[in-house]
């Protein structure tokens, strides 16, 4: 099952410690759950405050006098545009459209980015970089991956903030949502970004591979829930948020996905013309969430039926604990994407009806 | 280790008489299978009457991350299911071995419980998984 080639986190030994069960993910091995569960580890995010390793997620910088130039080429989103200390979310697409990874990327300095690229996606993306780099931007951008050097750490939930201020040398509870800032715990540098992939309030902690041990125990001593894989594939889902491989891959565009809002039309860049064409004139299939009542979830590659005929498939699904409910997104064909509208799910053999939803499933009450 | 007051199949069943002398049988899943599950949140379990066969498909149970089939361990006529599981699936997760017991079946044959492993076969078994 684990395979001697994966690779591992700085955390590794700690997560087998801790009671983490070990799997295979996008080349790494990583903690799918610990003992108290998945329900448990979704509850402790939406209630108070989980933590997760993602060092698995790739650490690219981008640094020279063109970087900016050349992220506005390969990316869907604003490079010049983005100010120093704010952090962006967008796509990397092929010619076609399609994505080759979903990024946040933050501005470092005037000619310094952080490009973080998916676990699985991180060679994809640094060879597609490095095509550009050398056809098109010859002079001026460096790329350097530190992913093996680096660790990077999410804390999330509504006790995030009050948790980070009393570790961080500096408050950083007031940071804006997609904004960063450099801090240190205990002595070891970090930065700080207020993003993340739940649906929650929270953080997600660069730190360095040798302090990357020191800073998860201080934030599990500090009362953070070590959360798993699993917990975060449900919270992300509950909150609408696409992840690669399932909703979206080299084959589909972000217009499909319903991702126009991280899609710039005002300037040229890789997969621009297919973009502009498909927002303009709409395309054949559109990314839906639906529900429908009980636990039995849908899973990916399950099919969407009207009055019998197939119309679409399942991308992802679950059980949502949060809303007591099941939960799935996937793909149809235009002419059935009004929210409200029924569907039939063709579950094993076993048809439910399920209702087509707004995304995301979930909102977090927002501070007042 | 595994109760050894009952037998156990490669599926990760177990299979005990009731006690009542009327060849019924209570049949769930192991300490292993529910584990590996992880927090189970759905059961869909045979009717009462239903025919089942050993190693024959009876029944799905769901986790958070996936779906199983449910094996019989045994052949036979289900006489009841475990109802609390409808509601309360995770009795499987906390105790597996008693409140989280699945169905009861009326056994054809009683004497097919001797061709299933023992608590220590099925021990050595998952060891080597």
């Amino acid at each position: 099952m684990l395979s001697e080639y994966n690779l591992k986190t700085a955390l590794y030994d700690t997560h087998v410690t801790l009671g983490g069960r070990m799997v295979p993910f996008g080349g790494w091995d990583m903690p799918v759950q610990y003992p108290n569960g998945i329900l448990a580890e979704v509850a402790a995010v939406r209630t108070a405050t989980g933590i997760f390793d993602v060092s698995h997620m790739g650490r690219l910088y981008l640094s020279g006098p063109t970087a900016t130039e050349f992220l506005d080429w390969v990316l869907t989103g604003s490079a010049t545009s983005l100010r120093v200390g704010r952090a962006r979310y967008c796509l990397i697409c092929n010619e076609n459209g399609g994505v080759i990874d979903d990024t946040i990327f933050y501005r470092l300095a005037q000619d310094r980015y952080l490009l973080i690229p998916n676990a699985g996606n991180r060679p994809a993306v640094v060879a597609w970089f490095q095509k550009w780099l050398d056809e098109r931007f010859t002079y001026g951008c460096t790329m350097e991956d530190v992913t093996d050097t680096t660790g990077l750490l999410a804390l999330q939930g509504p006790g995030a903030a009050t948790a980070i201020d009393k570790i961080t040398n500096k408050p950083l509870s007031e940071m804006r949502p997609f904004s960063w800032s450099e801090s240190a715990i205990q002595d070891a540098p970090v930065l700080v970004g207020r993003t993340g992939y739940t649906g929650e309030d929270g953080f997600e902690i660069l730190v360095q591979g040798d302090d990357a041990t020191k800073v998860w125990t201080i934030l599990t001593d500090s009362g953070a829930a070590p959360c798993g894989l699993g917990a975060r594939d449900v919270l992300r889902l509950e909150a609408g948020l696409p992840l690669h491989g399932h909703e979206i891959d080299e084959e589909t565009t972000p217009i499909e996905a319903g991702l126009e809002r991280f899609v710039r039309f005002d300037k040229e860049y890789v997969g621009f013309e297919i973009l502009k064409n498909q927002q303009e004139n709409g395309t054949p299939k559109k990314l839906i969430g639906f529900t429908l009542p009980g636990r039995s979830a849908p899973r990916a590659g399950y099919s969407l039926l009207q009055q019998g005929k197939t119309i679409g498939t399942v991308t992802s699904g679950s059980y949502s604990p949060t809303l007591d409910t099941s939960i799935g997104m996937g793909y149809v064909f235009n002419d059935y994407v009004a929210s409200g509208a029924n569907l039939d799910l063709d579950i094993r053999g076993r048809i439910s009806q399920v209702t087509v939803t707004d995304l995301p499933f979930y909102n977090r009450p927002r501070r007042t | 280790m595994s109760p050894d007051d009952r037998k156990y199949t490669e599926e990760h069943e177990w299979v005990m008489i009731d006690g009542s002398d009327d060849g019924t049988a209570i049949a769930g899943i192991t300490e292993y299978a529910q584990d590996q599950l992880g927090d189970i949140v759905f059961f869909e379990l045979p009717k009462i009457g239903d025919s089942v066969a050993h190693l024959g498909k009876m029944g799905e149970v769901e986790s958070v991350k996936a779906v199983s089939d449910l094996f019989s361990p045994i052949n036979g006529t289900v006489t009841e299911i475990n109802e609390k599981l409808l509601d309360h699936p995770e009795l499987v997760n906390e105790d597996p071995f008693g409140e989280g017991w699945i169905i009861k079946v009326a056994m054809a044959d009683v004497t097919e419980l001797d061709s299933l492993m023992s608590s220590q076969d099925y021990d050595t078994f998952i060891a080597g998984l």
